[in-house]
């Protein structure tokens, strides 16, 4: 773009007049001048954006901008609030950087990897992006395409994806940004339950007696649930809070048992609990005969580092980490036996007397518990003996599957459970529980999604960790992500995923709303349209589906994550993607476009235009000319229903605040598998876990491991990473609301005092955060609102100038794969020394 | 007795929002006489810096804004912020110290805001003669704000600037 002199001169002149004529003093004193007309705003109903709570929010449009947002009354979850950052979710599309147009890197005006960003037409991002998958396509084959998705994926872009990736190009290397984040709550759900998700809900919170936080700072990271804690705990001077952590954080202000624990050493509590609740005789015998069974897991499983490291070689034993063996209570008694109150308050470093009463709010028939648990629990290389282990204490004691009674994995994005989890968009799942290494799974999701048998490949992809890795070994060449700032977001960043964006063999494909850390390290960027720009769903940590209008249109030429996934599929035929043995044997689908093939099916495109709400737009389905969102969601919808996992018809979602599933006969499940509760619990059963085919739950015998990585005399202090209230994961949205930004500008390093006099650095001191794999500059907070233990340093990684994860470990838990970001060794020096 | 900015004139936003929309401009004229212009401003909080995974000096921590001047907010269900110091403010299941001055009881003395009466309503829209204890934690929604300039301007329109004009 150029512009003459007198051209720039005209438009600072207009500027400033329309800066004075704003200024002017407001002549709106007056009673309703332009009549009522004026003051109206139009409201509709939506989900929040941020996290996993789900909370209900009433977006107030007037000429086609977001102009307020409130929360919903009529929302259960919460009841006409919101926190600090769902008030201020009417900025969060207008920050004036917003990408409104592809961008690909060309030089000489062509594509080139090391090329500038350059303004392109959608016809030229996706032709080229189509001519590089086809190049990666026949060189290597469907595994060296992948894709990067999302927990804030809507569930139609999800299923979109997952259909595309795995029925279209072959490929199961799709993982969302949720393996981050949830991945292991989701393994210890299938391994204990034999299905995915929380049997309770948030209304376990008004009907119980005690709150146990493992790892979980819910007053930052989840505000508005903790306004219903926080609700029944000053209410009823009975209840109980305890709160467990590597350091003192808000949630802390509300406990009655503060708990600082070293990391890692949660598994030890766990395990003097149970001990605990057995030596005192506290064991609900009937519930733990009539369902449970009880299994050992293997042991020196590893940290899921790359198979060559030192550290791996060293530590993994087993040779497969998820393997199991039955054992019976008498093996598991004697299992626990070891973990002693002395012995575990000595390893964790808490004192006894509190150990006992947290033992006591498990073990007391009397009382009722609902435990919590977020990223302290998931991001942990045992992450999923975490989990498991906090159903062994609700099992042992039936306290589980009734009102008040729950162990409740919360979530850190709105759809980690709608979309990553329930649309399966793992690199090993398929909708509604089923996985790609199961041959009924797979014919199953081949007959839904009216594709030929043998299309859906057996073998697990890459997941998000193995991706970045194999995008640096050269063996993963064409990568889309969508929705997510990974490489502010991985581990060990700058050793293992940005030089796998930058390898000369790869092809990068980023689709975002702005220009993040991400999108900047890719080759080509494509403008999204977010949140009510696009007609949408997500699942919160509830079980609850909430769907939404496009309220809304996108900036420039923006569009939604779906339009590009449908868009891009016809560039493809099946000729070019799929072998000619299926298609001699398929003749009839030969010559489709995979657009043909996966979305204008005869089935997805089955609901015309005329079913869209009129008060409302909807820019996709205008574009492919039938009712995308509905077609998407009833063909998936089609994959649980009468199996547990039943959701309600579409156009309900429309009316209602979201619904919980399974949905039968119109009607929400609150709590699962209890008789009377549930629907799918057979008559005269009481209690059934009927994921598994025995019916019973499996309570899991596994020690205490360390950390992959620990303190030592160089590296001495723990670093601890996460979120504050304020900002949202990578901040690419809160960063772009200016009262947002302003009352947390910047990422620090929250240090003990004493720490920091050690070391002579003052509050506010400029310091370099080291590893062994990379550093950053911050500043030392010594004060507000998280206090740290000595040798204990949290930084949050919303701020794209300190790029933490260049010193985190790219440790997995061996079984989820998820990594632990929680646990590794820096030191601290001051930058000016 | 705290302040009002009852003019909406300026120590702050319209402040802040002239200034930004100045330096837009001058960004903006800069980048069209340039040449090779990125369409991408690097704004290395949001964006990282130019060469990426760099290191980047960090500003000074940004001071809290304690004038005590109220601000207008942007609807009328924001939050307002906190324009006062809470530094050391016990916030916990023992004490809540904000109630010292914006409880209803407290206000004539204090001559802070009365906590709206929406703080009043239990989960089922039941007002009580008291803040409800699901309202209890006040900085879950009001925060303090900081002396540090916006990164990237924010282009959100007020509801009386758009539309029919009342």
């Amino acid at each position: 773009m150029t512009l003459s002199r007198r051209e720039i001169l005209k438009a600072q002149a207009a500027g400033v007049a329309a800066l004075v004529a704003n200024i002017a003093p407001p002549a709106s004193a007056q009673p309703v001048s332009g009549g009522v007309e004026a003051l109206q705003i139009t409201w509709s109903k939506a989900p929040c954006r941020f996290c996993g709570t789900g909370c209900g929010v009433m977006v107030g449009v007037k000429s086609g901008k977001v102009v307020a947002t409130h929360g919903d009354m009529k929302a259960d979850v919460n009841r006409g609030l919101n926190c600090v950052k769902g008030y201020f979710l009417s900025k969060i599309m207008y920050g004036a950087d917003r990408l409104t147009q592809p961008l690909l890197r060309k030089k000489d005006g062509v594509y080139a990897k090391d090329g500038e960003f350059t303004p392109v037409s959608w016809d030229e991002a996706l032709d080229t992006m189509a001519a590089q998958a086809k190049r990666v396509l026949k060189d290597k084959g469907p595994t060296a395409l992948g894709m990067f998705g999302s927990g804030q994926w809507t569930i139609f872009e999800g299923y979109a994806a997952t259909k595309l990736m795995r029925a279209g190009f072959r490929s199961n290397n799709l993982d969302p940004n949720a393996r981050h984040c949830m991945a292991s709550a989701a393994y210890a759900f299938m391994r204990t339950f034999g299905m995915d998700e929380p049997m309770g809900c948030y209304d376990d919170f008004e009907a119980t007696d005690a709150f146990v936080l493992w790892g979980s700072n819910m007053a930052e990271m989840h505000p508005i649930l903790w306004t219903r804690v926080a609700d029944r705990r000053l209410g009823h001077p009975h209840v109980k809070v305890a709160v467990l952590s590597t350091f003192t954080n808000r949630s802390a202000d509300l406990a009655d048992i503060p708990i600082v624990f070293k990391p890692g050493t949660d598994l030890a509590i766990m395990n003097y609990i149970a001990n605990h609740i057995i030596t005192t005789g506290r064991v609900n015998k009937d519930f733990v005969d009539k369902h449970t069974t009880f299994q050992l897991g293997a042991t020196d499983i590893g940290y899921g580092l790359r198979p060559d490291d030192p550290r791996e070689v060293a530590t993994r034993k087993a040779e497969d980490p998820a393997a199991t063996t039955p054992i019976d209570f008498e093996a598991y008694a004697a299992f626990v036996r070891d973990y002693t109150l002395d012995k575990v308050s000595e390893l964790t470093g808490v004192e006894p007397g509190f150990l006992e009463q947290l033992a006591e709010l498990y073990a007391d028939p009397q009382r009722k518990v609902v435990s919590l648990w977020t990223m302290g629990f998931n991001q942990h290389v045992r992450g999923v003996w975490a989990n498991q282990l906090v159903y062994n204490l609700h099992l042992l004691t039936g306290k589980i599957s009734e009102p008040g009674n729950s162990p409740f994995s919360l979530t850190g994005q709105p759809s980690a459970c709608g979309t990553a989890r329930e649309v399966g968009t793992f690199a090993h799942r398929l909708p509604a529980d089923m996985t790609v290494v199961n041959p009924e799974h797979r014919k199953h999701a081949e007959e839904i999604w009216r594709v030929p048998a043998g299309i859906i490949p057996e073998k697990p992809g890459y997941h998000a960790v193995e991706q970045d890795r194999m995008l640096k070994d050269g063996k993963l060449n064409f990568y889309w992500i969508q929705v997510n700032n990974n490489l502010q977001a991985a581990p060990n960043s700058a050793n293992e995923t940005y030089p796998g964006y930058r390898n000369p063999e790869n092809f990068i494909v980023v689709s975002d709303a702005y220009p993040t850390v991400t999108a900047l390290a890719a080759d080509l960027i494509l403008p999204a349209a977010m949140w009510v720009e696009k007609e949408g769903a997500y699942g919160n940590a509830e079980r609850r589906t909430h769907v939404w209008h496009q309220l809304v249109k996108a900036p420039g030429e923006a569009r939604s994550d779906l339009w590009q996934l449908m868009e891009f599929s016809k560039r493809f035929t099946t000729d070019e993607v799929w072998p000619t043995e299926i298609l001699d044997a398929n003749p009839n689908y030969r010559g489709l476009t995979l657009f043909d093939v996966l979305y204008k099916n005869g089935h997805v495109d089955r609901f015309p235009l005329s079913e869209i709400n009129p008060a409302y737009d909807n820019a996709e389905s205008v574009d492919f000319g039938f009712y995308v969102h509905k077609g998407l969601f009833e063909e998936y919808a089609s994959f649980g229903r009468g199996h547990g996992h039943d959701l309600g018809p579409y156009d309900l979602y429309h009316e209602v605040r979201g619904l919980r599933w399974p949905v039968v006969d119109g009607k929400e499940t609150l709590w699962r598998y209890r008789e009377g509760l549930d629907p799918y619990v057979k008559p005269g059963k009481g209690v059934e876990f009927y994921g598994n085919k025995d019916g019973k739950a499996r309570i899991l015998a596994v020690p205490y491991e360390p950390p992959a990585e620990s303190p030592d005399a160089e590296f001495d202090v723990w670093l601890v990473t996460g979120r504050v209230l304020e900002h949202w994961h990578s901040g690419s949205m809160t960063m772009r609301v200016p009262e947002l930004y302003k009352a947390f500008p910047g990422a620090r390093c929250f240090m003990n005092p004493e720490d920091a006099r050690k070391r002579g650095l003052n509050q506010g001191a400029e310091i370099r955060v080291i590893s062994r794999r990379g550093e950053i500059r911050t500043r030392v907070e010594t004060r507000g609102r998280n206090r740290m233990p000595p040798g204990v340093v949290f930084v949050p990684w919303f701020d794209a100038s300190q790029l933490i994860n260049k010193a985190t470990l790219d440790a997995t838990d061996p079984i989820s794969k998820q990594t632990d970001f929680k646990k590794c060794a820096v030191k601290i020096v001051s930058v000016s020394a | 007795m705290r302040g009002q900015d009852r003019l909406r004139l300026g120590l702050t936003d319209r402040g802040t929002a002239l200034g930004a929309a100045l330096a837009g401009l001058i960004v903006f004229a800069c980048g069209a006489l340039s040449q090779d212009a990125s369409p991408i401003q690097i704004v290395p909080r949001v964006t990282g810096e130019a060469a990426p995974m760099s290191e980047v000096p960090v500003p000074a921590l940004a001071r809290p804004v304690v004038d005590d001047v109220r601000r207008m907010r942007n609807y009328p269900e924001q939050p307002p912020i906190i324009p006062h110091a809470i530094d050391g403010y016990q916030l916990t299941v023992n004490t809540n110290r904000c109630l010292d001055c914006h409880k209803r009881e407290f206000t004539e003395g204090s001559g802070a805001p009365m906590i709206s009466i929406t703080h009043f309503q239990d989960r089922d829209g039941q007002v009580l003669s008291d803040v409800t204890p699901r309202r209890y934690f006040c900085t879950a929604c009001h925060v303090q704000q900081t002396d540090a300039r916006p990164l990237v301007k924010n282009l959100f329109q007020d509801a009386n600037d758009i539309g029919p004009k009342p």
